[in-house]
C-alpha cells in the first residue's frame, strides 16, 4: 500500500470517526446532575445497614448506584444502577427490599436485596426524595420535593392511593420508632408574608390511617433535614438552618448569616427546643444527617460546609434545655454545655447511620467519595472507605467542593450552599450589605442553568460569575479570605455547569396542553384585546426572550419599592420559573399570579390588565412549562 | 344583580327574626300508629352562649368524631366536648365560612368563605384567593371534592382545582352553557360533576367526555309551572346533590330530583316541603334527601315527609309527619332546632348537625319502640 493510500483511508477512518463522535454527541441522553467533566464520581450521599449489619449500603447521587459493600471488609459486593439522581432509600422492615427514589426521573427503585438487583421501577410524584415502608409492609410514604407532598403507595404494587400536604420542598421522611408515626420534613420555608420570619414544620402522619395529625411548627427555620429518634421514642431531633434574613447581611463578624441548630422534641424535652450546634469562631455550617445512639447517650450530626461530624452528649444537653429558659439559639457558648466533640471528616459529609451497637459510625462524604468510619468510643475516625471511582479531581469537583464548603467565610460560618441549598435556592429574600443597610431587598434565585445568561444580580451589575462569585461574594459574604484564581475558576465553571433539572409541568411529549399553548400565545401577542397595539418594550416575549426567558437586558417594569436603588432590572430567566416562589426583585409577589394581580397596576411588566381571569391562569400555564 | 342583593339580604337578616334557641329537653313521645314512623329526634343546640364563635352558621361539615361549623365570624371544630375557632389570623382567607367540603383520602377540609377558598390541613391553613392563585372569584359559596380535584362554586364562575399539578380550570360563560356566572351550588362524583347555577339551572359535566350539559327550567325565568314534572323547576338554583346516579336539586321555588331520564319536582302545593325556599339540599341515596328551607327542616323518606322546626309563631318545638295520602299529622316534641332558616345539613350515623341562621344544631336520633328508621 502506497503512503498515499494509507494516508487515504487513514484519513477516512478518521472521518468515520469525527462523524460517529459528532453523531454521539446530538444524542439525546440523560445529563448527570453533576456531570461534564467525563469523571466518574460516586458521590455517597446517603448510608444504611442491612438489618443483621452485614452489609453497608451506599447511596451514590452522581453515579446513579446503589454500591453495597461489606460491612466489615468494606469489600464491593456488587453496585446497582438505579434511576436519574437517586436522593433517598429505605430497607423494609424485613431488609429483604431496598427502596430507593430517583429525584430526577421521579422513579422508585425497588432492589431485591437476596439477589442485589432492581426488579421494579414503579413511577412516583416530582422529584422524589425519601422512601419509607410501614411496618406491616402495606403502603410505602414518599416525599415529593417538587410537589410538596408525602405519597402513600401500595407497597407491594406502586399504586399510588393518595398524597398528603406537606412542608414546600418535602425532603426526607423518618418512622418513629414503635412505627406508629411518620415525620416529614421540607427544604424550603412554607410560604409567608413578605419580610416576615420564616415558617418551617415538622408534618407528623399517621402510619395506620394515612394521613397528617400534626404539624409541629419551626418557627425562623427554613431548611429541614434528616429527624432521627431515640430507640424509645422519647428524643426526637432534626437538623435545620435558622437564617438572619430578616436583617441585613452584614460582616458575618457582626452576627453571621445563620445559625445552624437542632430542634429537639419529645416526651424527653417536654416541648419543642431549638438549640444552637455553632459555636463563636467554631461553626457547624448546614446540618444535614443525624442519628442518635442506640443507648440514648450521644447525637451524631453531619455539618455538610464545615465537614465535620458533631456529638453531642444527650443528658448534657437535656440538663441544659430543663435548667435554661429558650430561647438560647443565638448563644454561641450555649453548644459548649452539651457538645463533647467535632469530628473532622471528608468533604460534604451527608448521610450517616449507626451500627447496631453503637460502635461505629459510618459518614457519606459526597464530594470524597469516601466513607469515614468513626469508632464512637474513641469519636476518632478509624479508617476511611474509598469507593470505586475517578481519583482526579476535576475542575468541576472543586468547584463543587468550593461551593459545598464554608471554610472560605469567616470563621467558616457559611457556604454558597447554604442559601443555594442543594445547587438551588432558599426561598428567601435577604438584605445585602452593599446595597444598602434596609435597602434593595432580593429574592434569592435559582442557579440552574445560569450559564449565559449574563449580567447577573437583579441589577444587572456583575456582568459575569467570576465577578459575581469572586470579590462581590469574597467581600461581603465571606470577610475572610479571597479566593485564588484557580479556585474561583474552578467555582465558576461548577455554577456554569449546572443543568436545569426536568420541568415537571412540560408534557412528556414536549408538546403543550391547551392552556399551555394559549398561554403561549399571550406571551408572545403584539395586539391587546382591544385591538392595539403593545409596544415591543411591553411584550413579555421581548423581556423574556431567547431558550432560558431572558432577553439579559435591562428594564423597568414598574417594580421599584421606596426601599429599592433602583427600578432597573434585569430580565430574570424563566426556567423551572414554577418552583422559585417567591417572585419579582425583592420577592414581593408570593405567587406568580400576583406578579400581575398586585403589582403590575400600569401595566409596565407587560401588558396583562386587558386580560381575565382564565387567560391570566393560561398564561402562568405556560410559564411554568419553560 | 337584584338577585345578589336578594340572597344576600336573605342570608344575613334571615336569623334577625330568630325565635330563642329551645334547649335539650326529655326524649319526644311515640306518635300514634297509624302515622309513618319518620326519624325522631332530640335537638342539642349550640350558639355564642355554648362555644360558637356566631349564630349564623352557614355550613356543617361531619368528619368522624369532629364537627366543622362555618360561621359569620370563623371556622369552629367541636372536638372533646369542646370549640375551637379558626380566624383571620390563622390564615383562614375570610372570617365568613359559607361552604365546607372534607377530603376523605387526606382528611382536609376545604372552606369557602367570602374571601377566599382555605385548605385546612393537620392544623395548617392555606389560603387561595383570586389574587395570589387562578381562583375566579373569592366568594366561594360551594366546594365538592372528587378524587384529586377541588370543585369550587364562585361568585363569578366554576373552578376546578388539580391537586396533582395545582392547575386551575376556570369554566364560564365562555367554555360551557353557563349563561348567568354566579355559581351557587357543586356536587362532583367520578362520572358526573353538577353545578347549580343563579339563574342558570343546573350545569353537567361529563367527567368522561369533558362536556358540560344544561338543564333549564321549561317555563323559563317565569315563576310558573305550566306542566308538573317536565323538567327543572326553576332557574335560580341553591343547591344540588348528586347520589345514586340521582341528582336532587333545590331552588327558591320548589325542588327537584331527576334520575337521568325522569324529572319529578317539589312543591309545598303538593308535597310536604314546608316551603318552596330551600337554601341546600342534600340526597341520602336515590329515593331519599333532606331539605333545608326558610321554614324548616324536611326530610322525605320516597314517600312520607316530616318536617323539624321549632313553631315560626311563638318557637315552640314542632315536628309534622305528611303520609302518601297527604294527611299531615303533628308529632309531639320537646325540643327544636335552633332556627326555623335552615342552611345546611350533614349526617353523623344515625344523627344529624344542621347549620341555622341562629345556632347550629345536634340532632340526636332517638328510637321509636319497636321501631327502627333506615339509616341516614
Amino acid at each position: 500500500m502506497s503512503m498515499r493510500t494509507r494516508l487515504g483511508a487513514g484519513l477516512a477512518v478518521l472521518t468515520v470517526v469525527l462523524v460517529l463522535f459528532a453523531l454521539w454527541l446530538t444524542v439525546d441522553r440523560p445529563v448527570r446532575a453533576n456531570a461534564g467533566d467525563g469523571e466518574d464520581y460516586a458521590s455517597p450521599l446517603e448510608v444504611l445497614l442491612s438489618p443483621d449489619g452485614a452489609r453497608l449500603y451506599v447511596l451514590c447521587q452522581q453515579s446513579e448506584e446503589v454500591r453495597v459493600l461489606d460491612a466489615a471488609s468494606y469489600a464491593v459486593i456488587r453496585n446497582i444502577a438505579v434511576g436519574r439522581v437517586p436522593r433517598g432509600f429505605s430497607l423494609s422492615p424485613d431488609g429483604a427490599r431496598l427502596f430507593v427514589t430517583n429525584s430526577w426521573d421521579d422513579t422508585l427503585s425497588i432492589i431485591d436485596t437476596n439477589v442485589l438487583a432492581v426488579v421494579a421501577t414503579w413511577p412516583v410524584g416530582a422529584e422524589p426524595s425519601s422512601v419509607i415502608e410501614d411496618r406491616a409492609g402495606k403502603r410505602l410514604f414518599v416525599a415529593n420535593r417538587i410537589s410538596n407532598d408525602v405519597a402513600v403507595l401500595d407497597a407491594q404494587t406502586g399504586v399510588e392511593e393518595k398524597r398528603l400536604l406537606a412542608g414546600r420542598g418535602s425532603s426526607y421522611l423518618t418512622l418513629s420508632p414503635d412505627g406508629t408515626k411518620l415525620y416529614a420534613t421540607h427544604i424550603y420555608p412554607n410560604p409567608s408574608p413578605h419580610r416576615t420570619q420564616p415558617e418551617s414544620e415538622i408534618t407528623v402522619i399517621d402510619v395506620a390511617r394515612a394521613v397528617v395529625v400534626n404539624r409541629i411548627p419551626l418557627h425562623a427555620i427554613a431548611g429541614v433535614f434528616h429527624i432521627a429518634f431515640s430507640a424509645d421514642g422519647r428524643l426526637g431531633v432534626v437538623a435545620e438552618l435558622h437564617p438572619k434574613n430578616l436583617v441585613t447581611l452584614a460582616h458575618l463578624e457582626h452576627g453571621g448569616a445563620f445559625e445552624d441548630t437542632l430542634t429537639v422534641f419529645g416526651a424527653d424535652v417536654g416541648k419543642t427546643v431549638e438549640v444552637p450546634l455553632d459555636e463563636l469562631e467554631r461553626y457547624a455550617s448546614q446540618p444535614f444527617g443525624v442519628a442518635i445512639a442506640p443507648d440514648k447517650s450521644r447525637i451524631y450530626i453531619t455539618s455538610g460546609g464545615s465537614e465535620m461530624v458533631t456529638v453531642v452528649d444527650v443528658a448534657r444537653l437535656l440538663r441544659f434545655i430543663h435548667a435554661h429558659a429558650a430561647p438560647f439559639v443565638q448563644d454561641l457558648s450555649a453548644s459548649a454545655n452539651y457538645v463533647v466533640t467535632r469530628i473532622p471528616v471528608g468533604h460534604n459529609p451527608r448521610g450517616l447511620t449507626l451500627t447496631r451497637d453503637g460502635r461505629r459510625l459510618f459518614v457519606a462524604n459526597r464530594l470524597d467519595d469516601t466513607i469515614s468510619v468513626i469508632d464512637t468510643r474513641t469519636n476518632r475516625v478509624t479508617s476511611t472507605i474509598t469507593l470505586d471511582g475517578s481519583k482526579t479531581i476535576s475542575a468541576l469537583r472543586r468547584g463543587e467542593q468550593t461551593f459545598y464548603t464554608a471554610r472560605y467565610s469567616f470563621q467558616g460560618q457559611i457556604g454558597c450552599s447554604s442559601c443555594h441549598i442543594d445547587s438551588t435556592f432558599d426561598g428567601l429574600t435577604w438584605n445585602l450589605e452593599p446595597d444598602g443597610f434596609g435597602r434593595s431587598i432580593v429574592d434569592n434565585k435559582l442557579l440552574e442553568g445560569v450559564k449565559d445568561t449574563e449580567p447577573y444580580k437583579w441589577t444587572g451589575t456583575n456582568p459575569n460569575i467570576p465577578t459575581e462569585c469572586g470579590p462581590r461574594t469574597e467581600k461581603y459574604f465571606w470577610r475572610s479570605e479571597n479566593y485564588d484564581n484557580l479556585t474561583l475558576a474552578d467555582l465558576a465553571t461548577y455554577i456554569r455547569s449546572l443543568p436545569l433539572r426536568p420541568n415537571r409541568w412540560r408534557l412528556a411529549s414536549g408538546e403543550l396542553t391547551p392552556a399551555q399553548e394559549r398561554g403561549k400565545a399571550i406571551f408572545e401577542r403584539a395586539v391587546d384585546k382591544f385591538k392595539k397595539p403593545i409596544p415591543e418594550e411591553n411584550r413579555c416575549s421581548y423581556c423574556h426572550s431567547g431558550p432560558k426567558g431572558t432577553s439579559q437586558k435591562i428594564f423597568d417594569v414598574g417594580t421599584r419599592k421606596p426601599n429599592d436603588n433602583t427600578g432597573l432590572l434585569k430580565a430574570p430567566m424563566l426556567t423551572n420559573i414554577a418552583l422559585t416562589a417567591p417572585y419579582l426583585h425583592d420577592g414581593s409577589a408570593r405567587s406568580l399570579e400576583e406578579i400581575w394581580t398586585v403589582y403590575n397596576p400600569d401595566d409596565k411588566h407587560g401588558r396583562t390588565n386587558d386580560l381575565t381571569k382564565d387567560e391570566l391562569n393560561d398564561l402562568i400555564e405556560y410559564l411554568r412549562s419553560r | 344583580m337584584m338577585k345578589k342583593f336578594f340572597m344576600i339580604a336573605v342570608l344575613l337578616l334571615a336569623g334577625t327574626t330568630a325565635f330563642g334557641a329551645p334547649t335539650a329537653a326529655a326524649a319526644p313521645q311515640v306518635p300514634a300508629p297509624h302515622v309513618p314512623k319518620m326519624p325522631l329526634f332530640r335537638f342539642e343546640n349550640f350558639t355564642t352562649a355554648n362555644g360558637l364563635p356566631n349564630d349564623h352558621v352557614y355550613a356543617v361539615l361531619v368528619d368522624g368524631d369532629r364537627i366543622w361549623a362555618g360561621t359569620d365570624n370563623g371556622l369552629a371544630v367541636y372536638e372533646h366536648h369542646a370549640w375551637k375557632t379558626y380566624t383571620t389570623a390563622d390564615g383562614l382567607a375570610h372570617r365568613a365560612v359559607l361552604s365546607l367540603a372534607l377530603d376523605k383520602r387526606t382528611g382536609d377540609v376545604w372552606a369557602g368563605t367570602m374571601g377566599g377558598l382555605s385548605r385546612i390541613s393537620g392544623g395548617r391553613i392555606d389560603s387561595f384567593t383570586q389574587l395570589n392563585s387562578g381562583l375566579s372569584n373569592d366568594v366561594i359559596y360551594s366546594i365538592s371534592i372528587e378524587g384529586e380535584n377541588v370543585w369550587i362554586a364562585t361568585a363569578a364562575g366554576a373552578c376546578r382545582l388539580d391537586l396533582h399539578s395545582n392547575q386551575w380550570s376556570l369554566y364560564n360563560e365562555r367554555n360551557t352553557p353557563m349563561v348567568e356566572i354566579w355559581s351557587y351550588a357543586v356536587s362532583a362524583t367520578p362520572t358526573k360533576v353538577y353545578y347549580g347555577i343563579w339563574g342558570s339551572g343546573v350545569l353537567e359535566y361529563d367527567q368522561k367526555t369533558g362536556r358540560w350539559d344544561k338543564y333549564d327550567d321549561p317555563d323559563g325565568e317565569n315563576e310558573i309551572v305550566l306542566f308538573k314534572d317536565q323538567g327543572l323547576i326553576h332557574e335560580i338554583v341553591t343547591s344540588v346533590s348528586y347520589v345514586d346516579n340521582v341528582l336532587w336539586a333545590a331552588t327558591y321555588f320548589g325542588d327537584s330530583h331527576y334520575d337521568g331520564r325522569y324529572w319529578h319536582n317539589f312543591l309545598t302545593k303538593d308535597s310536604g316541603l314546608p316551603s318552596n325556599f330551600t337554601n341546600f339540599i342534600k340526597g341520602v341515596d336515590a329515593k331519599r334527601a333532606w331539605f333545608c328551607t326558610d321554614k324548616g327542616l324536611a326530610y322525605y323518606d320516597g314517600v312520607n315527609w316530616a318536617v323539624y322546626t321549632p313553631s315560626l309563631k311563638d318557637g315552640t318545638p314542632q315536628m309534622t309527619v305528611r303520609d302518601a295520602a297527604g294527611k299531615v299529622t303533628p308529632i309531639t316534641v320537646t325540643t327544636a332546632l335552633a332556627h326555623n332558616y335552615i342552611l345546611g345539613i350533614d349526617f353523623q350515623g344515625d344523627d344529624i348537625w344542621v347549620a341555622t341562621a341562629k345556632g347550629l344544631s345536634h340532632g340526636i336520633r332517638q328510637q321509636q319502640q319497636g321501631h327502627k328508621e333506615p339509616s341516614s
